[in-house]
């Protein structure tokens, strides 16, 4: 054994030095740490006990059940169904393909859903419920609770799923739900929680969108224990949230129902309002669709169908569509004229049939002209001549003040998606968005609703319904919410003079029931029903020289998207008016043929509250009336159907 | 003082010398390993497979492996110590080659009946080799430039191939544990003054050398050193760790949640739960008591190995003795440094506490040297 060198005393002490300094500075380390573990654990203990809580429980959401929708009556627009689904906990099935193969004897699985949830089982953890099968029968729903033994790890849970009963008749107005989407939430600064929920359901048009906020209700919470991946080891309390709010509309069930079963076949749209508060009574557009369809996810066919439709199904046209008014603009360019004091009622023009505008010839509709035209008959006749000179005389600017004054060119504030709001052109607007001088010509097209004018049907109903009352009616469509009545406001003086207003009226009057008027055909026959309205037909083409030289082509030998919009609004009763109609039908022609007879037969149908005598019609209509009432109630929902859904 | 100068004959010979073990030794490493146990026990959810068990067997098997190491003389032990720390190289080169892949890192080498990890036992084997170095050199020549870079070679070498593979935790233990030896063997003070400054130097140019070419760290190193600096700036992502440890040791408060009831653990928030991390589960379920408990019992390892380095004449067992317990000391205080968010969380177990099967075999063959140090001293 060597032992090289003899360890030297003072080596030793260096050495025990260094061995006492370094095992100091250790113990030293171990103080620190000692301290900053009471430093953890005794100063700020409450702090990290809470986060641990935080860490430990988690928060669940129950979803609240959706507000349901009613007409005014009660009548349910939009309820929610018991719909049962069913789901697989992969850890508790073990084979999945095995349990899902038995599960396909019992149940109907189609295969997207099927490859959807295998995507997400995938995905998800595997304590994780996945839906395999949604909105399945009771009688499946049985089948598989029978046989749940030899389905390990499959549960059948109820949910609560939206119904639209009505069918295609309140797609519009009611719109419908579906399951929350990336795009959707992308739009939301501060989504609800609510929202994260896989499929939850959110109104995606209409009032079930633009009410979603109330509708929805707010969520409550159960607290549960997990664990770091989520799992729930056991629930610890629960605090139930609040149900959506419950909507009444002022829309009438059976009127709405009759005004689309009347427009079916057409691409038309239909306003029927309360002319002294304003209460939308029908909202209507045609043709239309099944909402339902969209709560289930619809099918790329389907869809296609749609979209494809040159009708426009989707479209709400009597919100959103907006049409050149034609002839029915024609009150506002003579109550203009009245106000401003230049025309009084006596004042003639004479019609020859055209008049030349800056080197420009405008046609009146006829021909070969009036002759001499007062205001009434101008009205009553439709005179376009009448009115470009009207119009010269007051110019554009006193015409679109009028024109906004009776809500034109203003987007009426009712819950529904994409209401328009149409265009009022004024000087100020041509300059700023054509970049062109306002010429004479444009008053003169502007006079007769042509040229840049745009009005939806909304907007032309509420036109009627201030000219029939003299008030500053602003369209409502919310009647109450959860019970309570929403708010109406008492409607202010339109401020126009009495004894105009009344010659306008008294104008309407003549165009449905004197003779001569463009609308005599669709006159209603009790005294106490009158009608009073107005005919428009606006052109979508500009009628070449050539074509009036070879004479005015008649409508029926256009094609469809040629040809010129038919138009009418109305007010009814004439003596006390309740109600004003718009209705226009696309493409349908002359206003006198295609739109005033349904504008009648609403008027009838709403005055009357379901369908009226055959005796309110002109008898030489009656046997054809008669036919159209039997073939319309075939299409309407069966009112024990509609009863049935009645909230008590 | 050196061997030649007493007799062999006062050295206990046979059985006897396990009467000459360091019981006080003995029954404190037991006890931290039993702390492990519990813990092992009580995040397994009160079970004691798959972690306590093994451990239990683990430990049993260590307990042999240390008598049986401290039964063979020291001066064997020291006349091995180059050879040993040369085979530990060679070691580390072989894992560069045929070491399995895991966690990032090559690590070890499948022996088949266990896992070897060279770079656990080259802690030892360095401390050994450098401590028979300082008893070898004379006095004299302790800090001259010649004699002071050798032993720096020696750390250095096996640093930087652990650095490769890579492991930050081991490689830091390794330059301190080795600094500590030549600092209690008595080199200059100057020279580990200057190597300080140094090494703040390379903090800085590491730090530098984040996003260019030459980058001397790997990327999630460095994600592992921001989240230390800043741990709430991702409490879900690479912060979780130090964030939820530090939940779990605050939320033990004084006296803790008693035995098997902290929820952090057992609701799986803590990661590593039963490796790096479990020192938290102690100091949730047993509260500041607890932790100071251990944290005793350690420093009560680090007083007896000092005692023992300090009545022991012989100089290669003081360094030896000196340097293991300098090599233990830096297993847990980096530890439970990283644990109380104090440093960056670089993957150090806690001694004998910690799941893991070569750290604590490496470990009880470190103390079996010790004990045969304490067994074989000259008296």
């Amino acid at each position: 054994m060597r032992r090289p060198n003899a360890d030297s005393s003072e080596s030793q002490r260096l050495l025990s030095r260094r061995a006492m300094l370094l095992g100091g500075v250790q113990l030293g380390f171990m103080g620190m740490l000692a301290l900053r573990m009471r430093y953890l654990q005794v100063e700020q203990s409450d702090q990290f006990r809470l986060l641990a809580e935080e860490n430990r429980v988690n928060i669940r959401l129950l979803p609240p059940a959706r507000g349901e929708i009613f007409d005014r009556n009660g009548v349910a627009l939009a309820r929610n169904e018991p719909s049962y689904r069913i789901t697989i906990v992969q850890e508790d099935a073990g084979d999945v393909d095995k349990v899902i193969e038995r599960l396909s004897t019992l149940v109907e699985l189609d295969e997207d859903s099927l490859n959807r949830a295998m995507a997400e089982m995938k995905r998800s953890a595997p304590f994780l419920p996945v839906t395999v099968a949604d909105h399945v029968s009771w009688e499946e729903m049985s089948r598989v609770s029978v046989n749940a033994p030899a389905l390990p790890g499959v549960t059948p849970e109820v949910g609560l799923s939206r119904q639209y009963p009505l069918q295609g008749d309140f797609a519009h107005v009611v719109g419908y739900v579906g399951p929350v989407s990336d795009y959707d939430l992308s739009k939301i600064a501060n989504p609800d929680p609510l929202l994260r929920i896989p499929r939850f359901q959110i109104g995606k048009v209409g009032v079930e969108a633009k009410r979603e906020g109330g509708l929805r209700g707010s969520a409550g919470t159960k607290r549960v224990e997990v664990n770091s991946v989520g799992r729930i080891m056991r629930e610890l309390d629960r605090q139930e949230g609040d149900q959506g709010q419950d909507l009444q509309l002022t829309l009438d069930q059976n009127l709405q129902s009759y005004v689309q079963a009347r427009l079916e076949g057409e691409s038309a749209a239909a306003i029927v309002m309360d002319c002294r508060n304003g209460d939308l009574l029908a909202i209507n557009s045609a043709p239309t669709f099944d909402p339902n369809l969209f709560v289930t996810g619809i099918s790329v066919a389907d869809y296609k169908a749609l979209t494809d439709n040159k009708f426009r199904p989707l479209a709400a046209k009597s919100v959103q569509g907006t049409y050149p008014p034609g002839s029915t603009f024609k009150m506002i360019t003579a109550l203009a004229a009245l106000e401003e004091g230049v025309f009084s009622s006596e004042d003639t023009v004479w019609c020859p049939g055209h008049l030349e505008v800056s080197d420009r010839r405008f046609h009146c509709w006829k021909r070969a002209g009036h002759g001499h035209m007062d205001l009434q008959k101008a009205l009553r006749e439709s005179c376009d001549v009448y009115f470009y000179e009207v119009a010269l005389e007051i110019g554009i600017d006193k015409i679109s003040t009028m024109a906004a004054r009776l809500g034109l060119g203003v987007r009426h504030d009712i819950p529904l998606s994409g209401v328009a709001r149409g265009l009022n052109p004024t000087r100020t607007w041509k300059e700023q968005v054509r970049g062109q001088n306002w010429v004479p010509g444009d008053t003169v097209n502007a006079s007769i609703g042509q040229g840049f004018v745009l009005a939806s049907p909304l907007q032309l109903a509420v036109m009627t319904a201030r000219l029939a009352s003299g008030l500053q009616i602003n369209p409502r469509m919310v009647k109450s919410s959860n019970g309570v009545e929403e708010p109406v406001p008492e409607p202010a003086p339109l401020g126009l003079n009495e004894n105009h207003l009344r010659q306008i009226r008294k104008a309407m009057f003549a165009v449905s029931n004197n003779r001569r008027g463009t609308a005599y055909g669709s006159r209603i026959v009790p005294e106490e029903f009158k009608l009073a309205g107005k005919t428009g037909t606006s052109q979508v083409r500009n009628i070449t020289a050539a074509e009036r030289a070879a004479g005015v082509t008649r409508n029926k030998d256009l094609p469809w998207e040629r040809r010129d919009h038919a138009l009418f609004v109305n007010f009814a009763p004439f003596d006390t008016p309740e109600i004003a109609v718009a209705v226009v039908v696309e493409h349908g022609g002359g206003g006198s043929t295609a739109a005033a007879p349904i504008a009648r037969d609403i008027t009838l149908q709403a005055l009357y509250k379901g369908d009226p005598p055959l005796e309110a019609y002109p008898s030489r209509d009656r046997r054809k009336i008669k036919a159209q009432q039997e073939r319309l109630r075939a299409l309407m929902p069966d009112p024990q159907d509609v009863r049935g859904g009645t909230r008590t | 003082m050196s061997y030649l100068e007493y007799s062999v004959k006062t050295v206990p010979t046979g059985l006897r010398k396990v009467l000459f073990l360091n019981w006080p030794l003995i029954v404190l490493l037991t006890s931290v390993a039993g702390v492990g146990f519990m813990m092992l026990y009580s995040v397994a959810g009160g079970s004691f497979s798959p972690w306590a068990e093994p451990q239990i067997k683990r430990f049993t098997l260590g307990l042999a492996v240390m008598v049986t190491v401290a039964m063979v003389p020291i001066w064997f032990w020291r006349n091995m110590s180059v050879a040993a720390y040369l085979a530990t190289i060679v070691l580390l080169i072989l894992v560069e080659f045929m070491g399995s892949v895991g966690m990032g890192a090559q690590r070890w080498i499948d022996l088949g009946f266990m896992r070897l990890q060279p770079s656990e036992l080259m802690k030892v084997t360095l401390v050994m080799s450098l401590a028979a170095y300082y008893d070898w050199l004379p006095p004299k020549k302790l800090s001259r430039p010649f004699w002071v870079l050798l032993p720096v070679l020696a750390i250095l070498l096996p640093t930087a191939m652990v650095l490769r593979q890579p492991d930050l935790g081991t490689s830091i233990l390794l330059i301190t544990g080795g600094a500590m030896v030549m600092f209690i063997a008595g080199v200059h003070w100057g020279y580990f003054a200057a190597v300080t400054t140094l090494f703040v130097g390379l903090v800085v140019a590491v730090f530098q050398s984040r996003d260019t070419s030459w980058q001397l760290l790997k990327d999630y190193q460095f994600r592992r050193i921001d989240t230390f600096l800043d741990p709430a700036s991702d409490p879900l992502g690479a912060g979780y760790h130090i964030t939820q440890s530090k939940i779990a040791l605050g939320s033990g408060g004084w006296t803790g949640r008693g035995f098997m009831q902290g929820t952090q653990s057992r609701l799986n928030f803590l990661p590593e739960k039963h490796t790096d991390f479990i020192f938290t589960t102690l100091a949730e379920e047993f509260g500041f008591v607890g932790g100071i408990s251990l944290l005793g019992l350690y420093a009560l390892i680090i007083v007896f190995c000092v005692l023992a380095a300090l009545a022991n004449r012989d100089r290669f067992s003081s360094l030896m003795i000196l340097g293991i317990a300098s090599t233990f000391f830096l297993f847990f205080a980096v530890n439970m440094s990283m644990v109380m968010g104090l440093a960056p969380v670089v993957g150090v177990p806690l001694p004998l506490v910690s799941y893991g099967g070569s750290a604590m075999l490496v470990l009880m063959v470190a103390f079996g040297l010790i004990q045969s140090a304490h067994i074989h001293r000259p008296r």
